[in-house]
């Protein structure tokens, strides 16, 4: 075995595929719910530090320092209640991680509520699922209620003197919700429209009270975290980009799977050792999508060397994201690809703000039009335009996110989509845009 | 004071401002869409994008909280860029049909992109197109133009408080509807034609009127309730096309109603135009002279004593005092304005105007209202209760059932005797008043009228006053008076003997008058005998339906005049065109009539009876301000407490008065809210 | 997606049933009592599974007022989540993923599969077996594409073989097993499809 690849005793997920097990019995036979109590006991100082110590980057996309955002939570409970919202919304297209925790794993995840609750001083704690991921709630369900059983959940949770409730709350289907201010929306009984920052959710979050929103993967590494110390976790991977990650391969691999892997491992063995090698084999590589959809893709080039940790790929121009690994091989038409990317963001813009809404609808048009060999070179031009002005302009992420594929396209396949363009005039005879003079005339017939 | 950096000026600027503020306060224009003053910050139109010292991206200045040290650039590359961006994405899908739009000329979006040099968009393929919604008889729709910056959405549950405007569906997809497709169910859903930055809401009613530029602006003052919410009056070629709100944050901020925007389609309808004289029960086209003939025989043949006037809901100030000269006269001193008994005492200003002033609403902790409907009664002060609503969770209580307000509020009771609990300390609710600091009591006329009015009204005086509620800094004590006309009528003190009893009324319906002059007066319930009536108004209405002598004059668009608000405060209404006809300005017909009378007397000149007016108001201080505050006088009650059921009477909200009561787009809301109220 | 359309033939009224009111209840208490507005998402949803897995109107009404919250807030948000269903769907409701990853794999082929099958345009109920699918975007089982969902349940690791199986069986009523349809343990690797990757370099 390489250096970099994962030791099974280092493994955090161990029934990821469910062969153990799922219920709390068979957790806790694989060291779940091991000394809570006397962890929470350390207090919440040494829990933060240890955190801190790990180095733990959330695992929802962004990759924030997981201990730093627990500690903006207030120190003392004010007049206002605290939350802990888990985000298990997962929709970032070719990411299917925390599904798999839910199902399999759901003690590390619940346990790991409870520890993060007590650390940020909330009493509560919502975990927002997509509500595509029905059975995978209901299962969730039954976790909780099996820990409540034991007493682990509800009142002096698991013997730590703090009283802990989770609750299921569903999504019913919007890929913004996974913003987590969006996704505080949307557990008010709104729409899912992000708010605008400043106040943040640690100080004004969910009802208006302090409130730290952490992905499902990083609660669920937490309690393996704090049993064996944050200088383990911050043993493997390499500084800054700490611990072992769960990737989900996905696309034209031999065996698409989940994995857990050691952060920092070569993309090249990461989908040879564990995905089966790309179809047609290594050379018949196009391009790879590193981190969901929202990460720039990387051509074969690149892909030969990087390694998949936070930082080399930022250096790359593109990101780790939630790890949901997209592999494209070169039978498939890239343009297309990115297209269908484009038109999920179009599908999933939430409206509110101007740039997105009307911008992602417009660089999805302009790829389509070039996947079907219809656009012109200043078509491309303005692509590149569009994206620009995307780009950071707008009140989320999802601004950057629609914009980045695109711009990741440009930036390594130009050549081939200039191949697809066509001279000006050809096409302005074309797109049948009838020029809008007002509604009401055009709806009367003989206008 | 905090200091922030814009443009590499140092500025201070107050704690709570947004860099857009402060921006403002530097002199620096922001280019907006989604953010307006008055209503919460959406931050999604992104055109006020600047910026930031230390941040990577620009932020949207709306929605920022300025802060010390900050360092804001508005001027750079970064912002021109990301402007000329977000124009571009705006127009992308917007139609190019200004030459047919209702908005040019006054659309946000056609002068910004002049402004910002984006005048088009490179958006080529086809355009969304957007149904039409229907949003009532006042709001023309055109959606395809929106720009979604929920302007209206904010306006409606905010301000109106009436969550019925949403965008519904996402992404490129959303549209802005009422729920199904209904009308707002709001005496102010108007507004959201001025808010709408495009021409997605116009005014229905305008539609393809008259362009911005064609049109004669006049400032004037509204006088459809007493209020007195400042507006603009848009002539062309003298004839009143639309109403417009001005901005007085003092009274109606930016918004009127829509009684007040749109009855003015009234003032070409049924208006009078010639005198007319009633011979054989049928009415006759007469001349001016033959008219005045009629008065001048009348005023001689029948005693002073018999001869009374009625003065209506919206004359000005000067004309009520050139009647009252005509009154002193012809030597009769029956002069009224109300239109029904309610108490009223004139001893001191206090007694009858709002004390605590519609911008004090907003200072109050609690808020109490005895028979009173504040929403139909004063709308634009109902708005403002609504504000602090919104904004302090102020709690509302109320005296008697006044129906759907636009807040919540509790009936604590709804008779007289709840009242008197209150003032005894008997209740609960006393705890409460007593405990708050500034407290607002809203005295409406349905309790007023009640046979306790005066008892009522007494003894509350002087438990505000007992309680350090009336003082210097603020009192409590708050009459919601219904017309236009009430409180400066009150000030010239046109009552019988220039005393605010009942004489009036009791003389009137003892049948004690042969002769009865009606100025503008519609509203006053009369069982006519054979007296003889004239009237004198603008609109073939009530009044003159039981004349036998009819003098046309001019509406409130078409002559100056002096008006005091429900807060006292005196402002001007100005002529914005010319009287129809042979109408005449009412102190002009009044002259002829004293010519006609008397040869040698001299002629009013109209800016003395404007001094002579101001000089009779109480308290009065200067145009457009409050008056003076006063300490209150208590005096001796001599009646008895009856216990009575506090009824609040139902007003007839878009036919209360002569204007509105000819307006046909007054009488289409009226007809749609009463089938909504029906159906549900 | 266009504007989710509501459909033309509504009922008049909408009462949950006693065992969802019950549930309402125990939802409600998940939120704090001046929150309960929270609740309306899974009230929502509620009522779609009690209409045959659509939404009427009434029942938007009703829930605004169980929640006392206006009528165009529900409006909005049953038109903004694309869970939620506006007009009659099929008794068998299929979802086909079709973004990215499950592209590469081959979600066209189960597009195609369904306008064969199924019906040749989207939301249209099938004329045999009551049936109807619609495209949507990633439902996060990338790793197991292709994939679709049948009401509640995922499919997954499908070809154009056992999905025109499923298809058939849907039709024809007849029972069906969720999860993967390559027989392998949830998400791990399949060893048997290694090509021994190492030996490219
Ligand atoms: C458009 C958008 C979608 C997102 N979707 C998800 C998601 O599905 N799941 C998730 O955990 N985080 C998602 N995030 C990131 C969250 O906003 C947030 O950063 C994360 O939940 C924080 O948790 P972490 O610190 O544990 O990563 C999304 C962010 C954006 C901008
Ligand atoms: S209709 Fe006008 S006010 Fe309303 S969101 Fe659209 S552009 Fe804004
Ligand atoms: S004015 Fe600031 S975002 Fe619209």
């Amino acid at each position: 075995m390489e250096k970099n690849m994962l030791k099974e005793e280092n493994k955090i997920f161990k029934n990821l595929y469910n062969e153990y097990g799922w219920r709390i019995n068979d957790s806790i036979k694989r060291d779940d719910w091991k000394n809570t109590g006397s962890i929470i006991s350390k207090g919440r100082e040494w829990i933060i530090n240890e955190i801190k110590t790990s180095e733990l980057r959330g695992r929802g996309g962004a990759g924030f320092s997981t201990g730093l955002k627990w500690s903006f939570a207030p120190k003392e409970i004010g007049s206002r209640p605290h939350y802990l919202v888990i985000n298990a919304d997962e929709s970032e297209p070719g990411t299917c991680k925390d599904r798999d925790i839910i199902r399999f794993e759901p003690q590390k995840l619940i346990e790991g509520c409870l520890i993060a609750g007590y650390a940020v001083n909330a009493h509560v704690c919502y975990i927002y699922i997509r509500g595509e991921y029905l059975n995978e709630g209901k299962r969730l369900q039954e976790a909780i209620n099996q820990a409540y059983e034991k007493k682990f959940l509800g009142k002096n949770a698991c013997g730590s003197g703090w009283d802990f409730d989770i609750h299921i709350h569903y999504g019913a289907g919007a890929y913004i919700c996974g913003e987590e201010t969006a996704l505080l929306e949307s557990m008010e009984g709104n729409k899912g429209q992000p708010r605008l920052k400043p106040p943040f959710p640690a100080l004004v979050g969910l009802y208006g009270c302090p409130t730290i929103v952490n992905n499902v993967e990083t609660i669920a590494v937490v309690p393996t975290i704090l049993r064996r110390g944050g200088k383990w976790f911050a043993s493997m991977g390499k500084p800054k980009n700490t611990g072992s990650k769960i990737f989900c391969i996905s696309g034209n691999v031999n065996a698409p799977c989940n994995v857990e892997e050691e952060m920092g491992v070569p993309l090249k063995e990461l989908i040879e050792k564990h995905a089966g090698g790309v179809v047609g084999g290594w050379d018949n590589l196009q391009a790879v999508i590193p981190g969901g959809s929202s990460m720039p893709l990387l051509p074969k080039k690149i892909c030969d060397t990087i390694t998949m940790d936070f930082d080399s790929l930022i250096e790359n121009k593109s990101g780790l994201g939630t790890a949901g690994i997209v592999v494209i091989n070169k039978q498939q038409d890239i343009v297309a690809c990115m297209a269908r990317i484009a038109r999920f963001y179009k599908h999933e813009s939430c409206g509110q703000c101007t740039p997105c809404r009307e911008g992602s609808g417009w660089m999805w048009r302009i790829l389509d039009r070039v996947a079907k060999r219809k656009a012109t070179y200043s078509d491309v031009n303005l692509l590149e335009d569009v994206t620009k002005q995307i780009e950071g302009h707008t009140i989320c992420a999802f601004g950057e996110g629609s914009a980045w594929p695109v711009q990741g396209l440009l930036r390594h396949f130009k050549e081939e989509i200039d191949s697809r363009c066509r001279e000006e005039p050809l096409v302005k005879k074309k797109i049948n845009n009838p020029y809008l003079v007002d509604q009401h005339l055009l709806e009367n017939k003989n206008a | 004071m905090p200091k922030i950096t814009i443009n590499g000026k140092e500025i201070d600027f107050e704690k709570g401002m947004t860099v857009l503020q402060a921006c403002e306060l530097a002199d620096v224009e922001i280019p907006r869409f989604c953010y307006h003053e008055k209503l919460s910050i959406a931050g999604n139109c992104r055109m006020c994008l600047v910026e930031m010292e230390k941040s990577a991206k620009p932020i949207a200045s709306c929605a920022m909280p300025a802060a010390e040290g900050m360092n804001i650039k508005t001027n750079t590359q970064m912002v021109e860029k990301a402007r000329k961006g977000v124009m571009e994405f705006l127009l992308a899908n917007h139609p190019l049909d200004c030459p047919v739009c209702d908005q040019g000329g006054e659309c946000d979006l056609q002068d910004q992109s002049l402004y910002y040099g984006v005048d088009k968009s490179r958006f080529v393929e086809n355009k969304r197109q957007v149904k039409e919604k229907y949003m009532g008889p006042l709001i023309k729709t055109q959606m395809t133009r929106c720009i979604h910056c929920t302007r209206c959405v904010r306006f409606a549950t905010e301000v109106a408080g009436v969550p019925e405007i949403g965008a519904i569906g996402r992404g490129e997809n959303m549209e802005i509807t009422t729920y199904l497709e209904k009308s707002m169910e709001s005496e102010l859903s108007a507004n959201v034609i001025d808010l709408c930055p495009v021409g997605a809401l116009t005014s229905k009613p305008y539609a393809f009127e008259a362009r911005p530029w064609e049109l004669k602006k006049t400032e004037s003052i509204d006088v459809m309730d007493s209020v007195g919410s400042n507006i603009r009056v848009d002539t062309y070629n003298w004839e009143v096309k639309r109403i417009l709100p001005r901005l007085n944050n003092e009274i109606n901020e930016e918004w009127i109603s829509d009684k007040t925007r749109y009855s003015c389609d009234g003032l070409l309808k049924q208006r009078l135009d010639v005198p007319y004289i009633k011979k054989n029960n049928k009415l006759y086209k007469s001349s001016w002279d033959e008219a005045l003939e009629l008065i001048s025989k009348k005023f001689q043949e029948i005693n002073p004593d018999e001869i009374a006037g009625h003065i209506g809901d919206m004359v000005g100030l000067e004309n009520a005092l050139a009647f009252k000269k005509l009154f002193n006269f012809i030597g009769s001193k029956n002069l009224e304005f109300r239109e029904k008994k309610f108490y009223l005492n004139s001893d001191e200003k206090m007694n009858y105007i709002f004390n605590s002033s519609i911008q004090g609403i907003e200072e109050s902790d609690l808020i109490l209202l005895i028979g009173t409907n504040p929403r139909h009664e004063a709308t634009m002060l109902n708005a403002r209760i609504r504000k602090t609503y919104v904004r302090k969770k102020v709690p509302i209580y109320s005296i008697g059932d006044p129906g759907e307000l636009t807040y919540d509020y509790q009936i604590i009771g709804k008779k007289t005797d709840d009242i008197l609990k209150i003032i005894k300390k008997e209740n609960d609710f006393s705890k409460k008043l007593l405990s708050s600091k500034k407290p607002i009591i809203i005295i409406g006329e349905s309790a007023l009228e009640l046979k306790s009015g005066e008892y009522i009204f007494e003894e509350i005086k002087k438990f505000l006053k007992q309680n350090n509620f009336i003082t210097k800094d603020w009192n409590a004590l708050n009459v919601l008076v219904q017309n236009a006309s009430t409180v400066g009528l009150a000030d010239l003190k046109i009552f019988p003997n220039e005393k605010s009893d009942y004489t009036f009324f009791d003389k009137l319906n003892g049948g004690k008058f042969k002769f009865l002059y009606l100025l503008g007066s519609d509203n006053l319930e009369i069982k006519k005998t054979n007296e003889f009536v004239i009237y004198q108004g603008s609109h073939g209405d009530r009044g003159a339906e039981i004349a036998d002598l009819i003098l046309p004059s001019a509406a409130y668009t078409e002559q100056n005049s002096l008006y005091e608000n429900l807060e006292g405060r005196v402002q001007e209404c100005r002529k914005a065109s010319y009287p129809i006809g042979e109408s005449k300005e009412d102190w002009k017909i009044f002259n002829s009539i004293i010519k006609k009378l008397d040869q040698n007397n001299k002629n009013f000149k109209f800016e003395l009876l404007r001094e002579e007016v101001k000089e009779k108001i109480q308290n009065f201080t200067e145009i457009n301000e409050l008056p003076e505050k006063t300490l209150a006088n208590i005096k001796d009650i001599k009646c008895e407490f009856i216990s009575e059921k506090i009824l609040i009477k139902p007003l007839d909200y878009y036919y209360s008065n002569s204007i509105s009561r000819a307006s046909k787009t007054m009488s289409e809301c009226r007809q749609i809210n009463q089938t909504v109220r029906k159906t549900g | 997606m266009s504007l989710k359309k509501v459909h033309d033939k509504q009922p008049d009224n909408f009462e949950f049933n006693k065992k969802n009111s019950e549930e309402i209840d125990i939802i409600l208490k998940r939120y704090p009592k001046k929150n309960k507005k929270s609740a309306v998402m899974p009230l929502l949803y509620l009522a779609q599974k009690q209409n045959n897995n659509w939404i009427p109107l009434a029942a938007m009404k009703h829930i605004a007022n169980l929640l006392s919250m206006p009528y165009i807030s529900v409006y909005e948000i049953a038109t903004f989540y694309s869970m939620y269903n506006l007009a009659p769907v099929g008794k068998h409701f299929i979802q086909v993923c079709t973004t990215t990853p499950c592209l590469l794999r081959g979600a066209d082929k189960i597009v195609k599969l369904c306008k064969e099958k199924i019906s040749p345009k989207e939301n249209e109920i099938s004329k045999k077996g009551d049936c109807s699918w619609v495209e949507v975007e990633c439902l996060g089982a990338c790793v197991s594409a292709p994939m679709i969902q049948i009401n509640d349940d995922y499919y997954e690791d499908l070809d154009e073989k056992n999905t025109s199986e499923i298809l058939e069986s849907l039709i024809n009523e007849k029972p069906l097993k969720p999860g993967s349809y390559r027989g392998r343990k949830n998400t791990s690797p399949e060893k048997k499809f290694f090509t021994n990757g190492e030996k490219h370099a």
